[in-house]
């Protein structure tokens, strides 16, 4: 057993746990957050996706112990004063939620790629950097739209 | 589902890495962990620690240096497709890592990992063995010709360290990929460089011997540096792997469409 610090969600999560541990076990079975999925356990579906120091990775396929001291964000983090984020809104706008099993890595490879290309993305580019999320109930339609337009949201805010 | 149990360390300095390699019976060496966890996932591998090398400075940092890219080990795959250093000095380096796996991916898997793991159908080997690169480790610089060897095969000793990739600037290079429609890894890839008069083909995904250099394609390019120098021209089909996702005779001529597609676009990794 190692003594692990990690800032989830802007909060000092530190636990006694085993060197094993992945850091999908930490968030749901230590800090308690069970928002982040384990879809398909082997690295490909995204369901566990989060923002380890603010980019997006699979937390299936990282060891807690590796990440010790830092920060990460989950989709329980990405609402701000109860109220959702523009990405999350829009899922619910354009129905983008579907099955909701992979809805939160859905939601937090959005807000990544929409982030590192500052919002200016078209269809061909979002479902091409969709492609560590794997939704199997629809052909991702709803889910590309809601990302565009909280991609259109995040460039009218930009200064 | 939890993995079985085994030990974490993440040592500071190379001695530090070395001494540890030391002390347990069935020690690995592990970093972006992209290719290694799922392995111990599915047991394919059972080391009883994980030596996490990232934490040590020796393998960490882009340079240009002259005329060569020097590219740290444990760089990730985004690094290098955003480095500006990557992008001026091989901009078909930065693109093939921009190539690989999805974002999430890229954010964590790197280069010294793959190269190390030398799997037959990875990206980076292609580039690294075009390149005429230098893998230098914590004992030695082993040219790129003599590092590959065969199906997860490489030249790296028991406890041998890959501390950067140092690559010789070339005056051209283009990478060219099919990509399996189920893992996104290349059915076929070519990567094509030319520095001087020398040209190299590195071909990934195809060989049966893993990475390889397409050296009748070298040959025709160097006389004549366009695709129809190769037109007609296919690596012998005995060499090839078959499987679900093509016959040999299919990644023998899918060998040559890439390498074509590769020469004509330079700076770039044409993915489809
Ligand atoms: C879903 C998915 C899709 C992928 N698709 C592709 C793809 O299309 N193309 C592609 O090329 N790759 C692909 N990969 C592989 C990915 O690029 C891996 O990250 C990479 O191959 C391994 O890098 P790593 O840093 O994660 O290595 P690790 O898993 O940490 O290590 C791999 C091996 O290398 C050894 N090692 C690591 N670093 C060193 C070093 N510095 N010196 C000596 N030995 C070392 C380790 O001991 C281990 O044996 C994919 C991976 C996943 C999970
Ligand atoms: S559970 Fe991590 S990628 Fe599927
Ligand atoms: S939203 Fe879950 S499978 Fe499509």
């Amino acid at each position: 057993m190692t003594e692990i610090s990690i800032t989830v969600n802007g909060e000092l999560q530190t636990h006694d746990v085993e060197d094993r541990t992945l850091l999908v076990h930490f968030l749901r079975d230590h800090a308690g957050l069970t928002g982040t999925h384990v879809g398909c356990d082997t690295t490909q579906c995204g369901a566990c996706t989060v923002h380890l120091d603010g980019r997006a990775v699979k937390s299936c396929t990282i060891l807690a112990a590796a990440v010790d001291g830092a920060q990460v964000t989950t989709i329980e983090g990405l609402a701000q004063g109860g109220e959702l984020s523009d990405l999350q809104q829009a899922f619910k706008q354009h129905h983008g939620l579907q099955c909701g099993f992979c809805t939160p890595g859905m939601v937090m490879a959005g807000t990544d790629l929409i982030r590192r290309y500052d919002g200016e993305l078209d269809e061909h580019t979002v479902r091409e950097q969709l492609e560590g999320n794997i939704c199997r109930c629809t052909g991702y339609t709803n889910i590309v739209k809601a990302v565009l337009d909280a991609a259109g949201k995040h460039r009218a805010k930009r200064t | 589902m939890y993995m079985y149990e085994f030990a974490y360390r993440r040592p500071k300095t190379l001695a530090e890495a070395a001494g540890l390699f030391g002390e347990f019976d069935n020690p690995s060496f592990v970093s972006g962990g992209h290719t290694l966890i799922p392995t111990m996932k599915n047991r394919l591998a059972a080391p009883d620690v994980l030596i996490d090398l990232r934490a040590i400075p020796e393998l960490n940092g882009i340079r240009r240096t002259g005329d060569r890219l020097e590219i740290g080990a444990a760089t990730t795959h985004f690094e290098t497709s955003t480095s500006e250093a990557v992008k001026e000095a091989i901009p078909a380096l930065a693109a093939l890592a921009g190539s690989i796996a999805d974002p999430q991916v890229r954010h964590v898997g790197t280069m010294g990992g793959s190269v190390a793991n030398n799997d037959p159908s990875a990206d980076y080997p292609a580039a690294v063995l075009s390149l005429g690169a230098d893998v230098v480790t914590d004992r030695r610089s082993i040219p790129a010709d003599d590092f590959f060897d065969g199906l997860f095969g490489t030249a790296l000793e028991e406890g041998e360290i890959i501390l950067r990739f140092s690559f010789p600037l070339p005056d051209f290079a283009g990478y060219a990929k099919l990509c399996s429609q189920a893992s996104r890894y290349p059915v076929a890839g070519s990567f094509v460089s030319r520095r001087g008069t020398g040209v190299r083909v590195g071909v990934t995904g195809a060989g049966n011997d893993g990475v390889f250099r397409w050296t009748e394609a070298e040959a025709a390019l160097a006389a004549d540096f366009t695709p129809e120098a190769v037109e007609g021209m296919e690596p012998d089909a005995g060499g090839m792997i078959a499987d679900l996702n093509g016959s040999a005779e299919y990644r023998a001529h899918l060998v040559a469409v890439m390498t074509r597609h590769a020469l004509r676009s330079p700076g770039t990794a044409y993915v489809r």
